[in-house]
């Protein structure tokens, strides 16, 4: 079935290099006209998803359609779509007109329809009179804009942009920002762009495509991505924010840093254990302590010219940010309050690691391709598949990874107010996630140790 | 006073270097049948040269027209090949790539006596009557790594996404290697083109094993025949100088034209 309101559908594609999966079963389907950004941290396998679009490399899996028409087997020069390189990829022996005017020569384009259609396409990047320049001598800024206007010159039904603006300077790029809006409006054409920037994201797109490892976390408008995360990877990713264990005592009510809110979230069921969001200018922060919900004491405050940016500590030990327009001293005691629209809830992508596993003998099993000792256990045989659960604060890292019975390195990191959740990625490839008080970066090696008592055995469902 | 010594070292060194060239180059203007017997200036040697009028002309203007014909076969052959080459190790990934330099650096270390004993033993075992076509085939053998050699830094320096925008534009696979990756590579292609050209007319070794008994001479196996024969013919004296000014030409522009070229670059 084809709608023809989409111009790109993107049907079950996965793709990977050796063994590292780069996409996932990825599905995304895109308007006509739309401005539509994927968004995700370095290797989250965007800039493959585009390449898959433009033809360079091939899916292991799935098919892409382009106005109802399959062209996953397509070759890149057949295809209806062009493509804005990060690092522009001119033709340095060429002049920024011969440049221009090089997709127009291959389909045999009159000459004066050249003419016409590279200074008009010069005229839109304000690149008028630059048409006999060799693009060397161009600046950064400059050569970008050639690269767009030798892309949009073909009039492709689809534009892809891969980090366009990511080479520029700061200034640069926001002046980049609104010209690019203002060509999409004129344009009329779908503009796909893949971007690492959320605020550059946040301001250009229709629809935000959020993904990481392979995967699509979050597909939306870019208020719907701020305000609604739907996981704290969106959430920690996108703008600043508090991420917080909580629990849903009842519809309407979640309990998190040891208080009871009021919040708007339904049909999470009673006692449910959620991860919750709080942006940080959306918690009040005042000197008076009656009329607030809790209290807390300033830890630092820092001018961030806007706004001041406080770290607060409440009286059980949780950590949060508060952005606010007035400072508050630090050591001073502040009251705190958070209306219920503000809180968002999440479901808990899982509570505790769950590993498939096989029972070695009476008090081993072997999980990770590892063999660990557990405690004995009774009603399981050997060679018996099994999953075993380890909670997350039982995982014991250890500074030297030849110590460990595991090693790995920690791969994503999350604070959630008095701890933090760490994502382990061990040798093997295999995911652990881990809660610890312990300060740990992002790539760090660490070696991993679980005891025998914290190993818990549970029947395999199948 | 270390200065001194040192200048003078470097002087002495290259006077050892360049001695028995500019002696050749002396006594070329001179008649006299024995090297080193100075009758007087003249340019009858020049003359004899290029009228042929002398010993042995023909064998010695056919060994000229060998040497010449087969460098610039093997040296167009060995370009094509080398640059097809280069850029399918350029797209080679992690081990085989390296593995693979490796062995596109062998034959260079390799001694020639050696790449000509085991390319004569070669032909011999597949039955190639050898003559020219084999001489042609193992000189493009030896040149060839030199071209990927040239052209390979080339197509690092390359921005890696313009082959794609080329076909992303609409170019299919063909046009965009002759429209973009090609005039990109040129100045790689030409120098490789020039060394593949000078090994080719410089070597002795290779050609000595694989040119068979049909007679074949080129310059160098002339040359050594002829020395062989009982002293040089005096016309090699002029030959000599004129190949050794070419040469040095050839040099100093290749010189000129990577200065230029870092000088583009750095702008």
């Amino acid at each position: 079935m084809t709608n023809n309101d989409y111009i790109i559908e993107i049907r079950n594609i996965s793709k990977s290099f050796g063994d590292k999966v780069i996409l996932d079963d990825v599905s995304i389907n895109v308007k006509r006209g739309e401005f539509v950004t994927i968004l995700g941290p370095s290797g989250c396998g965007k800039t493959t998803m585009l390449r898959l679009l433009a033809g360079f490399g091939q899916a292991d899996k799935g098919e892409i359609l382009i106005n109802g028409v399959d062209i996953t087997g397509t070759p890149p020069h057949q295809r209806p779509v062009n493509t804005v390189f990060q690092r522009y990829a001119l033709f340095p022996h060429l002049d920024v007109y011969e440049n221009i005017a090089f997709g127009l020569k291959l389909q045999k384009v009159p000459a004066d329809e050249i003419d016409k259609r590279v200074m008009k396409v010069l005229k839109m990047v304000s690149m008028t009179d630059y048409e006999d320049r060799d693009v060397e001598s161009l600046s950064g800024g400059q050569q970008q804009r050639v690269a767009i206007a030798r892309a949009i010159a073909n009039q492709p039904k689809v534009l892809l942009l891969d980090e366009p603006l990511a080479a520029l300077d700061l200034k640069m790029r926001k002046d980049m920002q609104i010209e690019l809006k203002e060509m999409h409006r004129k344009l009329g054409i779908t503009f796909i762009y893949v971007t690492h920037d959320q605020e550059e994201a946040l301001t250009l797109s229709d629809t935000i495509i959020v993904m990481n490892e392979g995967k699509i976390q979050q597909i939306g408008t870019p208020t719907d991505i701020y305000n609604e995360p739907q996981n704290s990877f969106v959430a920690d990713f996108i703008g600043e924010s508090n991420i917080l264990n909580g629990r849903m005592v009842k519809d309407r009510l979640v309990e998190f840093v040891g208080h009871e809110f009021e919040c708007v979230d339904e049909g999470f069921g009673e006692d449910v254990q959620v991860d919750v969001v709080v942006r940080p200018e959306d918690i009040y922060i005042m000197n008076k302590l009656e009329g607030a919900q809790f209290t807390a004491k300033v830890k630092s405050c820092t001018f961030k010219g806007v706004h001041y940016e406080m770290y607060v500590e409440t009286e059980n030990g949780f950590e949060l940010m508060v952005q606010d327009y007035n400072a508050f001293e630090p050591d001073s005691e502040v009251g705190l309050l958070i209306r219920p629209a503000d809180i968002q809830v999440m479901h808990k992508e899982r509570i505790c690691n769950t590993i498939e596993a096989e029972i070695v003998d009476a008090n081993h099993v072997k999980f990770f391709e590892e063999t660990f000792e557990c405690l004995p256990h009774s009603g399981f045989e050997e060679g018996e598949k099994v999953k075993v659960e380890i909670t997350f604060s039982k995982v014991d890292l250890i500074d030297h990874p030849e110590e460990g019975m595991l090693s790995g390195l920690v791969h994503f990191l999350l604070y959630k107010g008095d701890h933090y959740h760490l994502t382990i990625l061990t040798d093997e490839g295999y995911h652990l996630w881990v809660d610890t008080n312990d300060i740990w970066d992002k790539g760090d090696l660490v070696g991993i140790n679980i005891a025998p008592q914290d190993i818990k055995i549970i029947k395999s469902d199948e | 006073m270390k200065r001194f010594f040192a200048q003078c070292y470097i002087w002495l060194l290259l006077i050892i270097l360049y001695a028995p060239i500019v002696f050749i180059a002396v006594f070329s203007f001179t008649e006299s049948k024995v090297l080193g017997n100075w009758t007087g200036f003249s340019t009858r040697l020049y003359s004899n040269l290029f009228t042929g009028d002398m010993q042995g002309t023909g064998s010695l203007m056919l060994a000229i027209e060998n040497t010449i014909f087969i460098a610039l076969v093997a040296a167009v052959v060995s370009t094509v090949l080398g640059t097809v080459a280069a850029i399918g190790i350029h797209n080679m990934r992690g081990s085989t790539k390296q593995a693979i330099t490796f062995m596109n650096n062998i034959p260079m270390l390799n001694p020639d006596i050696i790449t000509g004993v085991s390319l004569f033993l070669l032909f011999v075992f597949l039955h190639i009557s050898q003559g020219y076509l084999t001489v042609i085939l193992a000189h493009i053998t030896f040149c060839t790594p030199y071209v990927v050699l040239n052209v390979l830094p080339k197509l690092t320096q390359m921005n890696p996404n313009v082959y794609e925008a080329a076909l992303d534009l609409g170019a299919t696979p063909f046009q965009a290697l002759r429209k973009v990756l090609i005039p990109l590579l040129k100045p790689g292609m030409i120098s490789g083109f020039i060394l593949a050209f000078t090994m080719s007319l410089d070597d002795f070794a290779v050609t000595f094993f694989t040119r068979g008994t049909i007679g074949l001479d080129t310059l160098s196996t002339y040359i050594y025949t002829d020395a062989r024969k009982g002293g040089l013919t005096p016309e090699l004296r002029p030959l000599i100088t004129l190949l050794f000014v070419g040469i040095l030409i050839l040099l100093i522009v290749i010189n000129i034209r990577q200065i230029r070229n870092s000088n583009t670059e750095n702008k």
